[in-house]
């Protein structure tokens, strides 16, 4: 796992499943405090307990507040989809395996779909959609646009985001920046000629 | 009568040009709505309760606790107690819940005891004499039997000897008739006795035995003779959108259906009968489509469940979209195919005679045999093929059916044979091109194009010969044809008074463009920007057009706005012909007016004539085919040719691909530009399925191992070389007329790449995916021969 790969999670392998799983990590990460919280001891250290039931969780997402009641162990890509409807983040494989889910984290780029709702909070999330103003498109986007590289579009939010954080850390990257920086999102139609496109564009001129 | 045919090369301005895809800013913004993306208030989440074992009967059902739990609000039973499941993942209950996870916890908590059967999911190769046809058919195997292409007399003989083990009703038999059966073949199954089955049916199937000329005298007289053996496993269809849908009832008895599909028009006619509703009363919308591939073309189970759910629910919507490992376990694979090859040839490199004995998997429906020898017409055949039935789960047209497994066991053994006579295969095949009627022109001239662009001639080294430390280069090369003939579409095109343009067909924008493609046709023959016209498809409220399947979809709707926009024009042309002082003949559309052809100084702007319609609008449908409104506008058949530059680390086994060109006929081409990226998507494509991709069964369990997208490996964007992309266009392509893309360039990807690696190491590896165990047993045996 590199340093400029932070999407990558590591899968569980004490044989807990992966609901149970983001649960744990969920009781772990008490940061924000909240009502009616349980507090119970785990690994002889007191620990805060949310949920199971709904809680409440206020997000920021694209520069404003959101209050939702959710599960705590709802991903942010689902807080995002299913309750409220910014729909640009696809769920694809739904553990961590091919960025179609992929947001920025504090400008950090995150898989969604690995991330709790509930650990998101206090954070800026940027999705694709704040990228736009209308027609008019960030210049990776009107890249995308021009290179052809989408077709069926599934992956492509996943890559937009993917690459926009790649630019803003590499503004000149190299074959090998690339390699860290997007492998972890896949692409079934095949678009990754134009992306590369996309790419080369960006490093001739920089980002 | 209005000349419908395609403007020259002269006249056009949009058609064959560069232009930039029109939904690519809604992709790339996140404003792209696809049927996974169907969001309302209050929906209702669907899940499925699915068999765990690859082959059981169903003992019992107990659905009680599920439909007591708070939250959930509609149960549906899929399968009879008593019923037999056939492959992991089969569907059994479902239920709809106030959101996802009281779903999950509902399906949890369905009991369901089962009795396991023992079960078959391994492909390979048969035991001899495992295969028979004996007993009584059943309509599966008949229908086998047709799509095999079994000799009309062998399946009549069969039908007398054997009888059927089902009895045949007339619809049976009107099915049949329809499906274009020769009438002696549908008399022997109305003719044949009816026998009850005694026991189960035998998993190996042969399927067909077909001979052409003597092959003993080719084989005895040949110069030289190559065997081999090559295959392709069952790979998965992986879209990123995963089947399922979105059900409502708006209205009783009025569903409402976002249903992720390449065949909109299709849907409504496959949900009625399962609901008990009128064909009428569905209604299928959708926007975008998240990839389908071949496997996106019917309402499935989960989406007649999910209809049924939203029904008990009141309505609702109920949103059923399969998770990652039901998609790639149950929702369609490509068929394997595997053959023994014996090729005959003279040692000028002429192929004389071609002996084959094939065996693959399609689920429990055994599966066709791949057309081989491929491409080429040797004079000399024997082929045996036998079906395995399986417990692996349904197969799916896959693009290009049983083309790329072809290819790879075709052009794998040419290229063998070109090995063993120490000749360049680009030699071997240009020898024996002729046998590639009726394309041999198109191939010649793409070979000459393609070995430049490859540098194939400098490139080139015999077997093995290309070595440096621990890196193998190599070359090969592959050749594919397809049909892709226009399906049949209607368009209405209405021209508004105000000047506003609208086109209506019920058609689908699978990855490939399509949208784009309407756009530039109607705006070429209405010599109007393509933003000027709103383009209205993926709804069932619209005009039918066909699903988009087998490169049908451009030569179709193509053909069809073709012909909707030039009849709109020439109403157009009526009303504004006496505002010019002209007869309606003598008036042409250019560059955003309506003028004189004769004195081009009499012209209206668009604008200006559109006015002269009146209060109303002018419609029209174009359709195709359409034989009253000439020409055909469309046509069938392609041939392409592809190279493949690898690089092996031959302590490692890695194959790393360095190089690929394509060169690809499709005839008159409406965008190069989604022309262009549909070649280099179907190389990754082929990239993807040539050195990662398969289908891993459990022979003890019966389960896919790798239903996720981390061992179930796709091809990422390190893994993509250098691709050079060539279509064939101008004279002898353009006049062709339109035909589809879709399929044939992901046909060669994997038999190139196959050949390039065994060039390199100086042995073949004989299935798909070249792995690096594959790699490193092959280079093992070559170094113990």
């Amino acid at each position: 796992m590199s340093e400029d790969d932070p999407k990558k999670t590591s899968a569980p392998d004490s044989g807990v499943s992966r609901r149970d799983f983001l649960k744990i990590s969920g009781i772990s990460a008490a940061a924000v405090p909240l009502i009616g919280t349980q507090v119970v001891e785990a690994a002889g250290a007191p620990v805060k307990v949310y949920g199971p039931g709904k809680v409440p969780i206020e997000l920021t997402v694209n520069g404003k507040k959101q209050t939702l009641q959710l599960e705590p162990r709802v991903t942010l890509l689902d807080a995002l989809r299913d309750n409220l409807n910014i729909t640009g983040a696809k769920r694809v494989c739904d553990r961590g395996e091919c960025g179609a889910c992929t947001v920025l984290l504090n400008d950090k780029a995150v898989y969604a779909c690995s991330v709790l709702a509930i650990d998101a909070q206090g954070k800026s999330i940027t999705t694709v959609e704040s990228l736009s103003q209308g027609n008019n498109l960030h210049p990776v986007q009107q890249s995308f646009v021009d290179n052809d590289a989408s077709q069926c579009g599934f992956c492509t939010p996943g890559f937009i985001v993917a690459t926009k954080a790649l630019l803003d850390k590499h503004p000149h990257p190299t074959d090998e920046d690339v390699r860290r920086g997007l492998s972890g999102n896949l692409c079934r139609c095949g678009t990754y000629h134009g992306i590369q496109q996309v790419i080369a564009r960006f490093a001739q001129k920089g980002a | 009568m209005p000349d419908y045919s395609w403007p020259t090369a002269e006249q056009r301005t949009l058609i064959g040009k560069r232009i930039t895809r029109v939904d690519a800013p809604d992709k790339v913004s996140g404003r792209a709505k696809y049927s996974y993306d169907y969001f309302q208030q209050g929906m209702l989440f669907g899940k499925i309760l699915r068999s765990p074992h690859a082959k059981a009967r169903i003992v019992s059902i107990d659905s009680s606790a599920a439909e007591k739990m708070p939250g959930v609000k509609a149960v549906e039973i899929l399968q009879k107690v008593g019923a037999t499941v056939q492959w992991e993942g089969d569907e059994i209950a479902a239920v709809a819940a106030v959101d996802e996870s009281t779903a999950e916890d509902a399906v949890r908590a369905i009991k369901v005891q089962y009795q396991q059967l023992p079960h078959l999911v391994s492909d390979a190769e048969p035991p001899a004499n495992a295969a028979s046809l004996a007993g009584p058919l059943s309509d599966d195997d008949i229908y086998d039997a047709l799509s095999n292409q079994m000799p009309d007399q062998d399946l009549i003989s069969l039908l007398q000897k054997n009888g059927v083990s089902f009895h045949v009703d007339q619809d049976f038999l009107n099915e049949l008739k329809s499906s274009e059966v020769p009438d002696p073949v549908v008399q022997a199954v109305a003719k044949a006795q009816f026998h009850e089955t005694t026991g189960a049916r035998s998993n190996f199937q042969k399927a067909a035995v077909i001979k052409q000329g003597d092959v003993d005298r080719a084989m005895s007289a040949a110069e030289g003779t190559i065997e081999g053996i090559y295959g392709v496993p069952l790979i998965t269809h992986c879209c990123l959108e995963t089947h399922g849908s979105t059900a409502e009832w708006p209205a009783k008895d009025q569903l409402l259906v976002h249903l992720s599909t390449q065949n909109v028009s299709g849907i409504p006619g496959q949900m009625a009968d399962p609901l008990g509703i009128p064909a009428a009363n569905v209604r299928q919308k959708q926007d975008h489509v998240g990839g389908g591939f071949g496997s996106k073309f019917a309402a499935d189970r989960w989406d007649i469940a999910a209809a049924k759910l939203s029904r008990k629910a009141g309505g609702k919507p109920v949103r059923m979209m399969l998770e990652r490992d039901s998609e790639l376990k149950v929702a369609g694979a490509r068929p394997s195919a595997f053959a023994r090859v014996k090729v005959a040839f003279n040692k000028d490199g002429t192929i004389t005679g071609w002996q084959s004995q094939s065996w693959g998997t399609g689920g429990m429906g055994g599966g066709g045999m791949p057309p081989i020898p491929y491409v080429f017409n040797i004079p000399n055949q024997r082929k045996e093929h036998i079906a395995i039935r399986t417990n692996t789960g349904p197969a799916r047209a896959w693009r290009a059916p049983n083309h790329p497994q072809a290819a790879v066991i075709t052009m794998g053994a040419i290229e063998d044979a070109a090995a063993k006579l120490k000749m360049d295969p680009l030699e071997m095949f240009l020898k024996n091109i002729d046998l590639a009627k009726p394309r041999q022109d198109i191939y010649r001239e793409e070979f000459g194009i393609a070995s430049e662009l490859m540098g194939w001639k400098d490139k080139w080294r015999p077997r093995g010969e290309n070595i440096s430390g621990s890196m193998a280069h190599g070359l090969g090369l592959s050749i594919h044809t397809w049909g892709g003939r226009g399906h049949e579409s209607n368009c209405d095109l209405s021209i508004h008074p105000d000047g506003s343009v609208d086109i209506k067909m019920g058609s689908q924008d699978l990855v490939t463009g399509t949208r784009t493609c309407i756009l530039i046709v109607a705006a070429e023959t209405l010599a109007i920007p393509m933003e000027a016209i709103s383009l209205h498809i993926g709804d069932t409220i619209y005009p039918t057009s066909g699903g988009s399947g087998g490169s049908t979809t451009i030569g179709g709707v193509s053909s069809s706005t073709r012909r909707a926009a030039v009849q709109a024009r020439e109403l157009l042309f009526a009303k504004v012909a006496p505002a010019l002082n002209a007869q309606p003949d003598d008036l042409e559309c250019a560059a955003g007016s309506v003028r004189v052809k004769s004195d081009t100084k009499r012209s209206l702007s668009w604008k200006q004539a559109c006015a002269k319609l009146g209060a109303m609008p002018v419609t029209a449908r174009g359709k195709n085919p359409d034989k009253e409104h000439p020409p055909d506008l469309t046509n069938s058949g392609v041939g392409g040719v592809q190279m493949a530059e690898v690089e092996v680390d031959v302590e490692t086994g890695v194959v790393h691909v360095k190089k690929m060109v394509a060169v690809q006929d499709c005839g008159l081409i409406i965008d190069v530009k989604t022309a262009e990226t549909q070649c280099y998507g179907a190389l990754i494509m082929g990239i993807s399925y040539a050195l990662f991709e398969e289908k891993v069964m459990d022979q003890l369990t019966g389960r896919m191992l790798n239903p996720d997208m981390e061992f179930y490996r796709l091809a990422g964007i390190s893994d993509i070389p250098e691709l050079v992309v060539h279509m064939m266009t101008g004279k002898g392509y353009d006049e062709k007329g339109v035909i589809g893309l879709g399929e044939p360039p992901v046909i060669s990807p994997g038999a190139a790449i196959s050949n390039a690696v065994a060039n390199a190491i100086g042995a073949r590896v004989p299935f798909l995916p070249l792995t690096p165990d594959r790699v490193l047993k092959a280079l093992n045996d070559r170094n113990l021969d």
